[in-house]
């Protein structure tokens, strides 16, 4: 009988604490190949993208505009990427959740922690963290890459300048934020492809929507939307966007987005401690 | 000990679970049994906190799941097999239970090494088949080295070398002192492991006895009879007021009389009979015959009764080993 009955160490405390629930989410969330993917990807696209549009860039700028060349945003163009890059990490949130229900880990999770706003506390915070941390090394990388390929013909930005610094550091949290939004959509919907298909059309398809209405109100719900907020958020020249849609500025754009993945989150938790795991 | 008073459970329609009421105490197995689909499973959710009852309540050693203050380290539980995420290496998928409650990293390897799973322990759980899943769950349930263990149906899906494992494992844990809680759909099971039965069919609670009770009370033995001359007998012994029932191959059934009565009988009558065998009704025939009315989905084979009622060695050895 040795070998089931243990000494294992009486545990210090009477309860169970946030800091083993968060050491057990960093376990869970580095031991699957899913997390890998997703952040390659987000790494790919969003650098992949931003060479493209800066390539581009450099091989016409002789040929554009004085309109062009007067609202030319460098930083902007080069983190063109984060628009697609937030769709794959956009799918690490939705997975940090959904695939505990699709496999059913989530019933040895919540037997573990019954306490079940901590447990999606930890989950959000675990992920937020890793998608920050992922999300700046992106933006700095698109940032620096892809002003070295504007730099021999086209004007290009350099940290130092008023708003630059601001715009990188933004297009990081930017992508931190939605993935935590797209966490939070799978906290009330538990399926990996309805809610990646709701976090999808939240971005895209909602955008192409509004498109259709009247300009007085599309300028309204314009603002709100995250695609706009994330454009203002990774720009320089904010005023410049000439005929785009009126957008908050960065920081009450980020505090608008934080709003949202707060919302999402808060129904999740609501219904997870309601529902039957 | 678990004490589950009154619980209910409503999914739209359908009563799940009826007013359930009964105890599970510690220092022995206590067999959950019932047809598929009666509410075993949701009754143990319920027990575990996982699922909401609709009314009454259930508490594992006076509090409700979710006043634990060490949950694994106090129940453990194997609720469905293989529901780990397949992309997640045994070891990491321990590893992140063992560090929510505070439990040592070599705690883990201990249990992986009781349940057979060393080898493996770096092989993702998508690879595993049934059975190995199985253990896997059994090794989270004995993680936290747990006084209450919960098992839902530990044997499905394990070779006869695994249920033979899974049988002395329960008995080992049931003999410290721990508070054993398996469910079953198969009689035949439970009588080889289970001390007290709770018995439910339809969500409702229909038994609630020792085993040995159970056996003596359903066990109806009769006795068969082949001659030449079954009228000539059948008179005989209905004389003496037993029960006798004509077979369909054409042999004879006896009740309330023993063998060697019947043998008895036909010697003075002087009729030769050419078959004399006392019978035993199944445990799983008594089963079926307690819990007829509240089957709802027919259909289903059981696993052919396992009739191996040796225990050689009470010793908890790891498997395959």
């Amino acid at each position: 009988m040795t070998l089931i009955t243990s000494t294992i160490p009486a545990p210090a405390g009477p309860h169970y604490r946030p800091a083993g629930v968060l050491r057990s989410e960093w376990t869970k969330i580095r031991s699957v190949r899913s997390t890998t993917w997703t952040l390659v990807a987000t790494i790919g696209i969003t650098i992949g993208i931003g060479v493209l549009a800066t390539s581009t860039e450099a091989s016409r700028w002789t040929h554009a505009s004085l309109a062009d060349r007067l609202t030319f945003d460098p930083t902007s163009l080069s983190l063109a990427g984060l628009l697609f890059g937030q769709l794959a990490i956009g799918i690490l949130g939705v997975l940090v959740i959904s695939a505990e229900y699709g496999t059913g880990t989530i019933r040895a999770s919540l037997a573990a922690i019954p306490n079940r706003p901590l447990f999606l506390a930890a989950k959000a915070a675990v992920f937020t963290a890793v998608a920050l941390i992922v999300g700046e090394i992106v933006s700095f990388g698109a940032f620096f890459i892809g002003q070295s390929i504007l730099g021999g013909s086209a004007p290009h930005a350099m940290l130092g300048q008023a708003g630059v610094l601001r715009a990188v550091a933004g297009g990081g949290l930017y992508l931190a934020v939605l993935g935590l939004f797209a966490l939070g959509l799978a906290s009330i919907i538990r399926h990996t492809a309805g809610a990646i298909s709701a976090f999808v059309g939240v971005l895209l398809i909602f955008p192409l929507i509004t498109q259709a209405l009247p300009s007085s109100i599309r300028d309204v719900i314009g603002k709100f939307e995250p695609a706009t907020i994330g454009n203002a958020m990774t720009s320089v020249n904010t005023h410049l966007q000439g005929g785009a849609i009126p957008a908050f500025s960065p920081w009450v754009g980020l505090a608008v987005l934080c709003g949202y993945a707060a919302a999402v989150l808060g129904i999740g938790g609501w219904l997870m401690v309601r529902r039957d795991a | 000990m678990i004490e589950v008073t009154g619980i209910t459970k409503r999914y739209g329609d359908t009563l799940a679970v009826d007013d359930l009421s009964f105890e599970v105490k510690p220092g022995q197995i206590t067999g959950f049994l019932g047809p598929n689909g009666s509410g075993k499973s949701t009754t143990m959710r319920m027990i575990m906190g996982l699922d909401n009852p609709d009314a009454g309540q259930a508490t594992i050693n006076g509090k409700a799941y979710g006043g634990l203050g060490w949950p694994l380290r106090e129940v453990g539980g194997l609720l469905e097999a293989k529901a780990i995420h397949p992309g997640r290496s045994a070891l990491n998928h321990l590893w992140a239970l063992a560090q929510t409650n505070d439990i040592p990293r070599s705690r883990v390897d201990e249990v992986l090494e009781v349940v057979g799973l060393t080898s493996v322990a770096r092989k993702r759980v998508g690879t595993f088949s049934l059975g190995m899943g199985q253990r896997l769950g059994i090794a989270a349930a004995l993680l936290g080295d747990p006084s209450v263990l919960l098992f839902d149906e530990p044997i499905n899906g394990l070779d006869p070398e695994g249920i033979r494992w899974v049988r002395n494992l329960l008995k080992g844990l049931g003999k410290e002192g721990r508070t054993v809680f398996v469910s079953s759909h198969l009689m035949s099971e439970m009588a080889l492991t289970a001390d007290h039965l709770v018995v439910i069919g339809r969500g409702r609670l229909i038994a609630e006895m020792p085993v040995s009770e159970f056996i003596a009370q359903s066990s109806q033995q009769f006795v068969r009879v082949r001659t030449n001359q079954p009228n000539e007998l059948r008179e005989a012994l209905q004389s003496t007021e037993a029960t006798v029932v004509e077979e369909e191959d054409g042999a004879l059934s006896v009740s309330d009389l023993s063998a060697e009565e019947v043998g008895d009988i036909a010697l003075i009558r002087q009729i030769v009979i050419h078959e004399l065998s006392p019978q035993l009704a199944s445990l799983e025939e008594a089963f079926m015959e307690l819990t007829h009315d509240s089957v709802d989905y027919r259909g289903e084979s059981g696993l052919s009764a396992d009739t191996d009622f040796e225990n050689k060695n009470g010793r908890l050895t790891p498997a395959g080993k």
